[in-house]
């Protein structure tokens, strides 16, 4: 009897099993590698409505970020400031630049300037700024180097492996109070300094929560 | 095999040059990939809400309406037998005596703490004009057009009240804004006994003859 398929049949199931195993390496490489909120997220600076720059302010001017972000120590939500917090200094500072226009138009009318937000975590997610600033985590470790930053652009991945990292060692990213503001702090290494942080841990009695319901409540 | 070899090269090249690297600066809105419960009908502080006919959530206060506690004591104004001792205490919510003169004495008991707090909202909300040991020259008074912020090394500002000082802080004086809106009265007397501790340290003579 004749052949019925040609010799070349033959390589069939081993090209198929190829492809299958080159398209799958894609997609779970692809997948595991964009659809994390370290690649949704991350870099993400929108054009903001006036081209206010935390470099310039506080970085160059020193100016505290309380000075603005008011009530970020007292309460869970850390206020962006209205614009006579600007128009404190800018009243007498640039006066009639074009560049501050709407912050003047908005202290004049009252309408708020509508900045475009930053960071979101979901709403299902419980976040409180004041208990982690008045524990000694400084703005850097969720908000990178704003102080250096002409436009605010998102850091770090905000996703839930993130915030459990930390809760689990808080030693390795706790710092003295008094430095929180300082966002260029340098960290001391060897075991000296380890020592201390371990005691900031204790005595403070710092307690992040692992069970859901601490972020799920 | 060569066609889809070839065609997968070009899906895998293109897939990465349309969707670039982690980290890259973009304005577009991160993309929720599955946003099953993340943006629920919730209030949230600053944000926009379109039942209002101004689009925000923050409800401006009424005129003519006293608020009774705030955010920080609402668990307590809300407890039945709830008594406003401070409503109306204009000494220690103005600094003036009933009859709109200012008061002498700051009406706290004074203690390190106090002096400590008062340094601490002085360097953040003064210092930035008034310069660290309030002889006006802060980081931004150079920048600074027909307006000198004031030093506090001068006869006149040693003589005025506390009563004073704490009004100028609440209301701004001439140039300068008011600051009431980010400092509790506590805060701002805190800062008027630390404002007359700088003053004193940079006049230690007529400090002796005292
Ligand atoms: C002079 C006032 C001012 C100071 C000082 C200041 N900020 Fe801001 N900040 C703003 C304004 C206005 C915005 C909103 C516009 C924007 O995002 O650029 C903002 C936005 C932010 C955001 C993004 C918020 C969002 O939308 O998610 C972060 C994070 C932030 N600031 C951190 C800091 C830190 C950390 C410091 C101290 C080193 C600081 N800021 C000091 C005025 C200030
Ligand atoms: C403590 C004082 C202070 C406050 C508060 C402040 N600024 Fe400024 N701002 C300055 C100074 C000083 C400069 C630099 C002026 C110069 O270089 O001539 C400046 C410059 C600027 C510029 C021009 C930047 C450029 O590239 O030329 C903008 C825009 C601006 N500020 C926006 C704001 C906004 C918006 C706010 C409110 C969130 C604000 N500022 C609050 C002091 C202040
Ligand atoms: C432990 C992490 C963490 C630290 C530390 C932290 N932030 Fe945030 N920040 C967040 C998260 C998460 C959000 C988003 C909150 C939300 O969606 O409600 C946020 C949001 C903000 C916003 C936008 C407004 C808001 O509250 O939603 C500002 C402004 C801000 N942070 C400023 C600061 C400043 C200034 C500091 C330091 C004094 C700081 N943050 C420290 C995690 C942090
Ligand atoms: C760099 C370290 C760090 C990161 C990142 C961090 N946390 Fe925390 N968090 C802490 C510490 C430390 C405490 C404990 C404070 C205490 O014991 O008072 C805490 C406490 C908390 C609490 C308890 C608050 C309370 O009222 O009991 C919540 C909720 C929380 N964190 C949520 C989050 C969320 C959500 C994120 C991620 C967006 C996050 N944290 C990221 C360090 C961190
Ligand atoms: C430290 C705070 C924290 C704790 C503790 C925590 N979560 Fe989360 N969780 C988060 C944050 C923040 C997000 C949002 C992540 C994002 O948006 O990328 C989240 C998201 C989720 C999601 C949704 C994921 C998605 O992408 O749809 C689920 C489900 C979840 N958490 C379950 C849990 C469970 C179960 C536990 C207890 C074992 C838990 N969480 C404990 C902070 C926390
Ligand atoms: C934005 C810059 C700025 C900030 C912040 C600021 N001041 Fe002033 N202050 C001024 C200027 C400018 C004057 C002078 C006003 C004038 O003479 O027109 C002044 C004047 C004064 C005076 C003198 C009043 C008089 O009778 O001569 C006092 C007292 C004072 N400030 C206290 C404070 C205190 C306390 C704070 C912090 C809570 C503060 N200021 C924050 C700019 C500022």
């Amino acid at each position: 009897m004749a052949n019925v398929f040609p010799r070349w049949v033959n390589t069939i199931p081993i090209k198929v099993i190829v492809a299958i195993v080159l398209i799958k390496t894609a997609v779970v490489l692809g997948v595991t590698y964009y659809a994390t909120p370290k690649y949704t997220r991350v870099g993400y600076a929108p054009t903001q409505p006036v081209a206010f720059s935390h470099a310039l302010h506080a970085g160059q001017l020193e100016i505290d970020c309380r000075y603005c972000h008011t009530f970020v120590d007292r309460s869970e939500h850390s206020n962006v400031p209205g614009s006579n917090v600007c128009m404190s200094c800018h009243s007498m500072v640039r006066k009639d630049d074009p560049m501050l226009a709407p912050v003047r138009e908005s202290y004049e009318s009252g309408e708020p300037i509508p900045w475009v937000r930053v960071h979101k975590t979901p709403d299902y997610v419980y976040f409180n700024h004041s208990v982690h600033v008045n524990r000694g985590i400084s703005c850097v470790e969720c908000h990178g180097r704003v102080d250096e930053m002409d436009v605010v652009q998102h850091e770090k991945s905000f996703s839930m492996a993130f915030c459990l990292e930390c809760h689990r060692n808080p030693e390795e990213y706790i710092r003295p109070v008094e430095e929180v503001y300082n966002l260029d702090w340098e960290r001391p290494e060897g075991e000296a300094a380890e020592a201390e942080f371990e005691g900031f841990v204790h005595d403070w009695k710092v307690n992040p929560p692992q069970s859901c319901s601490g972020c799920h409540r | 095999m060569r066609i889809f070899l070839a065609i997968y090269v070009f899906v895998v090249i293109a897939a990465v040059s349309i969707l670039g690297f982690r980290g890259t600066t973009s304005t577009k809105p991160p993309l929720e990939v599955f946003p099953d419960m993340d943006r629920q009908a919730r209030y949230k502080p600053q944000a926009e809400n379109e039942f209002f006919a101004d689009g925000r959530n923050d409800r401006p206060v009424p005129a003519g309406t006293v608020a009774r506690g705030n955010y920080f004591n609402q668990k307590e104004v809300f407890s039945a037998d709830f008594e406003d001792k401070r409503l109306g205490d204009t000494v220690l919510l103005e600094g003036k005596n009933a009859d709109g003169s200012f008061v002498k004495k700051l009406p706290l008991e004074v203690s390190y703490e106090l002096i400590e707090q008062g340094r601490q909202k002085y360097d953040i909300f003064c210092g930035a004009c008034h310069g660290a040991a309030g002889d006006g020259k802060g980081v931004v008074q150079p920048y600074m057009v027909g307006a000198v912020p004031a030093n506090y090394h001068d006869d006149r500002l040693r003589s005025v009240e506390d009563g004073y000082m704490f009004d100028v802080i609440s209301n701004g004086f001439n140039q300068m804004l008011g600051l009431k809106d980010r400092l509790s009265p506590e805060e701002r007397w805190a800062i008027v006994l630390y404002m007359r501790a700088l003053q004193k340290s940079q006049n230690p003579v007529a400090e002796a003859g005292i």
